[in-house]
């Protein structure tokens, strides 16, 4: 459990959001911890590897490297939120699929390609609901009508 | 292209005319021409407009190959580069966008950076989002340019509109820098006083990150802080929990401060449990569980060591633990939010019992993640709720069957934490089937662990030989090097089952050989025991018939198989030999041995030779040499024990010393102390000298072996240390290298006369704690040096006692230096401490001795 007190060693929150397809083509990489490029483009590999070998009898959490990686697979895409390990999977589980939901109503019954042409609004929304590594409005009904209202000014 | 804009520029001009050349113009209408051309030029010779989004996304789609995604690629960069030196402003929006996403599929995209910047500065807010996009995505604190932000976020940090405030504040709070924080915070913090409930959330969170980035400036924020929790929007009292929750983890100080919240974070608790239906932040039923998470890991932390917010909590949490509903995921999420609680806080033992009862329930669910994580934390509270977790051990067991390979694991480790000398037969029977099923990978961790609770939990000594039996036949290549010699030692210290033992052991080896930990261990229980298998004597079961030939026939096997590694090869030649003095038929074995005296191996080659030469000049050394060995003292897994028995099964032609004594007597000095000292009570000495003195008790041997004539030059056998007895192996070198545990035993002055002062220091061997350590510090006050300085000591029958060499034999005039030597001495008996010591020097000339008893030992030196 976390110590207490100034330097206190182990970071409790998402270090990053990761939506992939099975083929390992990103749809969305939110960061929340400094890594260089190259350091990026090797986690985003070794998540998608551990990730897709795992099937529908094995647990949403891997542990993975010295974090843990909290996932879902929805259709064709892995959502995938990385966590310190002392962080309640349950509840992060509960999160991503708020996000989902959200994305769901926003661009009424979300499929992979509206991801891909409105990458832009994506990381909105992630913007609306996540900040500095925690979850932030967690109220779907509040969260979409930010975005309308974000929309509109465009 | 170039000629159909050009003629269409013409027909626009000439309307009507087809052929202008001809005819003679007017020089006004030349130039206007003139203008018209060149304008037109220049807006040919411009790109087009930038290609829009959505098209790059589709043509980047439509590429079959990676080769041709990357020419896609290319070409678009070099068009946005372009437009980017034009300095164009309608267009960078959708330039940088077209960036964004390329750098998304992973190509390189740094020359936006800047242009990033300039979106940031305009007015228009697509751009700002597009600029606040890249940023977030291109930028981050180790370039220097993110730093040139800092000046705008500053001033949209102060803009009219929220949205624009609100972007702000999430960049920053995304990735911003220690620098930007410390310039930023006071902006950030008066946001936070904000009654825009909007921006209020962002500037909460967003001061969660200057916060972690420079934790100095958590005091800027304490005020603000006061009326976060009086709150009514759910979102800023979610995000003011976590920035509590941040501030507290940090500091104590804050910690302190922040615990008289508790009551407060009660009552929100309460209020959303209690609350009806409020469909805006309602998941599957239950309200705000994101909130519940929160703030009850805020409690954990604010009730950690402290009794009274400990009890302020204990009655919201029996509640929420009873009310929370199971059935979905969410409740799940929350009750294991409260389990954690408890856990951690000073709870009464009703609710922690309460706790791990739902610990308990969650392992019958049927949600894979559920189980794994109940699992997880049961793991985390077996020790200290060791009674309450046992209840639920069969549900445990169970979960060793399932699918899952992290929840098996999970399942393993708490099964060993959970065994005990009550449940010991149930569970290893579970474990022994898992060990037969489980995946390679947690063979070795789960043979381990099935050693480890054997040896401490066996109910009777055979049900220990069945159990490691089992576990060497069924997953012996996986066990660890260390507990060959373990299992070794355990063998020979259950006297009464080593005929049962050599039974079974070589009735695995007849099926299988190929186990390496199982073949060295059953080669060397046949070398040991051969003689009990062959005379078919075993109470435990059907004694098996079996000839000496046969049982030579298959430690012949061994030696030639490929199965068997080097080390196998060692221990079955080895077994083959000692199986001389125990079996009649020694001209096979003699055979044998002369084979492999010109073997490749090294090693075989060695033991081989030296076998051979047992036989050809030593005989009459044979018998004794090769006896059984004793009964090992049983220490602590390192013991100095241990390192006897690897030299006891890899070197098995290191006699056993203990016998030596009383084969050959020593012609020596230390003789004559047996004599002095009338020789009943006193077990002789066996000491190490300075090299110019002759060899004691063992001498006789160490110039037979050195006398061998090796073929092929090889090194003298690495049975060096033959003439010392076997506890004290480790201690080779002169100085006790043991930490000093009992620094409390003073040092005590043993012999003082004409001069020579000799004092004795104490340590204790760490390992074994029967073994005392004294250094004697021989000091000499006359003018004259003492020289051929001798110390000899004898103990009573239940010590043994070593000398270790000595520093020097001169000890120096007038206190110039002193005489340092070691010795040891095995208390088994924890008897009194007496010693005789004999002291011969050469003084001024003459030979000097003297005899002395040393009874004033301080009681310390031998409890």
């Amino acid at each position: 459990l976390v110590t207490t007190g100034v330097g206190a060693k182990t970071y409790r929150r998402i270090r990053f959001i990761l939506i992939q397809n099975r083929a390992g083509k990103t749809r969305l990489a939110k960061w929340y911890m400094q890594f260089d490029d190259d350091e990026k483009q090797k986690l985003i590999e070794e998540v998608h590897a551990v990730v897709t070998v795992r099937d529908a009898k094995h647990t949403n959490f891997v542990e993975f490297r010295n974090f843990k990686i909290i996932y879902r697979r929805y259709a064709g895409l892995y959502f995938c939120i990385c966590v310190d390990v002392t962080d309640n999977n349950l509840a992060y589980l509960e999160g991503i699929h708020n996000f989902v939901e959200v994305l769901n109503e926003y661009f009424h019954n979300v499929c992979e390609l509206d991801l891909v042409f409105n990458f832009y609004k994506v990381y909105t929304v992630v913007d609306e609901m996540f900040l500095a590594g925690e979850i932030r409005e967690t109220s779907q009904t509040k969260v979409l009508k930010q975005l309308l209202m974000l929309q509109s000014l465009e | 292209m170039c000629s159909c804009y050009y003629s269409s520029v013409w027909l626009h001009v000439n309307t009507g005319e087809c052929n202008l050349a001809s005819k003679h113009v007017p020089l006004q209408y030349l130039i206007t021409l003139h203008w018209f051309e060149t304008l037109f030029l220049c807006v040919f010779q411009r790109m087009p407009a930038p290609i829009r989004l959505r098209e790059l996304i589709r043509t980047i789609r439509t590429a079959r190959t990676q080769a041709e995604e990357r020419e896609m690629i290319q070409k678009e960069c070099a068009a946005i580069r372009s437009s980017f030196r034009e300095e164009d402003n309608t267009y960078r929006c959708r330039n940088v966008a077209k960036l964004l996403y390329m750098h998304m599929l992973g190509y390189p995209a740094h020359f936006g950076q800047l242009e990033c910047l300039k979106l940031i500065a305009s007015q228009k807010f697509t751009d700002k989002r597009i600029g606040y996009l890249g940023a977030m995505l291109l930028l981050d604190e180790r370039q220097d340019v993110h730093l040139l932000m800092t000046n705008c976020i500053k001033n949209d940090l102060n803009h009219s509109t929220q949205y624009v405030q609100g972007l702000a504040l999430c960049t920053l709070g995304c990735m911003g820098s220690s620098e930007m924080c410390r310039d930023l915070a006071g902006e950030v913090e008066k946001l936070l006083k904000t009654s825009n409930s909007y921006l209020r959330k962002k500037a909460a969170l967003c001061a969660v990150h200057v916060i972690r980035k420079v934790p100095e400036l958590m005091e800027m924020f304490l005020p603000a802080t006061k009326n976060l929790l009086s709150e009514k929007n759910h979102g800023v009292l979610h995000t003011s929990v976590v920035l509590l929750t941040e501030m507290c983890e940090r500091s104590p100080d804050m910690l302190l401060h922040f615990r008289k919240l508790v009551p407060q974070l009660v009552r929100i608790l309460k209020n959303l449990i209690m609350s009806g239906y409020s469909p805006e932040h309602d998941v599957s039923g239950i309200s705000d569980p994101f909130l519940q998470v929160r703030i009850l890991r805020l409690l954990r932390i604010l009730g950690r060591s402290d009794d009274d917010s400990s009890e302020a909590m204990n009655d919201i949490l029996a509640q929420v633990a009873t009310n929370t509903e199971t059935s979905k995921n969410v409740g799940n999420a929350i009750l294991y939010e409260t389990v954690l609680t408890i856990m951690d806080i000073k709870s009464e033992s009703g609710l922690r019992v309460l706790a791990i009862n739902i610990l308990g329930r969650f392992l019958l669910n049927n949600d894979k993640n559920i189980r794994y994580v109940a699992l997880t934390s049961l793991l985390k509270t077996v020790q200290t709720d060791h009674n309450a977790v046992q209840r639920h051990r069969s549900t445990i067991v169970d979960c060793l069957k399932d699918l899952d390979v992290s929840i098996k694991r999970r399942a393993m480790e708490l099964s060993f934490a959970l065994v005990n000398g009550n449940n010991i037969r149930g569970m290893m029977k579970e474990l022994l089937y898992f060990l037969d099923s489980c995946d390679p990978e947690f063979k070795a961790d789960c043979a381990s662990g099935v050693f480890l609770a054997a040896e401490k939990y066996a109910p009777s000594k055979r049900w220990h030989i069945d159990t490691i039996m089992r576990v060497l036949t069924t997953a012996g290549s996986y066990v660890r090097d260390d507990s060959v010699p373990n299992l070794i030692q355990l063998i020979t210290n259950s006297v009464e089952m080593h005929a049962y033992t050599v039974q079974r052991l070589y009735k695995a080896l007849l099926d299988d050989i190929s186990q390496q930990p199982l073949v060295q261990v059953s080669s060397w229980c046949i070398g040991e025991y051969g003689d009990l298998l062959v005379s078919g004597q075993c109470e435990e079961e059907e004694p098996i018939q079996v000839t000496e030939d046969e049982v030579l026939d298959v430690l012949e096997g061994l030696l030639v198989s490929n199965l068997s590694t080097p080390v196998t090869r060692g221990y079955s030649l080895t077994a083959i030999m000692k199986l001389s003095t125990r079996f009649s038929s020694v001209n096979r074995i003699k055979k044998v041995v002369s084979i492999y005296s010109s073997s490749i191996d090294v090693e075989l080659q060695q033991r081989a030779v030296e076998y051979n030469a047992l036989f050809k000049k030593y005989d009459h050394m044979r018998p004794a040499l090769l006896e059984r060995m004793p009964i090992m003292e049983k220490t602590a897994s390192n013991g100095p024990t241990e390192i006897m028995q690897t030299n006891g099964e890899t070197e098995p032609s290191v006699p056993d010393t203990k016998h030596l004594p009383l084969v050959t007597q020593p012609a020596n000095q230390a003789n004559d102390l047996l004599d002095l000292l009338g020789g009943n009570d006193v077990v002789p000495v066996i000491q190490t000298t300075l090299p110019t003195k002759p060899a004691s008790a063992g001498g006789e041997l160490l110039d037979l072996l050195g006398d061998l004539s090796l073929s092929g030059g090889l090194a003298p056998a690495p049975s060096v240390p033959v003439s010392q007895p076997p506890f004290l192996l480790d201690g080779l070198s002169s100085q006790p290298l043991f930490n000093d545990t009992s620094a409390a035993i003073p040092p005590m002055t043993a012999y003082s006369k004409n001069g020579l002062k000799i004092e004795f220091t104490f340590e204790r061997a760490n390992p074994n704690p029967n073994i005392a350590v004294i250094t004697i510090h021989a000091t000499n006050t006359t003018e004259a040096d003492m020289t051929e300085f001798v110390f000899q000591a004898a103990v009573p029958k239940t010590f043994q006692l070593q000398l270790l060499s000595p520093s020097s034999n001169i000890v120096p005039a007038l206190n110039q230096g002193s005489v340092t030597q070691v010795i040891r001495v095995l208390n088994p008996q924890k008897q009194q401490l007496r010693m005789r010591v004999k002291l011969t020097y050469t003084h001024k000339g003459s030979p000097v001795q003297d005899l002395a008893e040393v009874n004033n030992f301080p009681p310390q030196s031998w409890q």
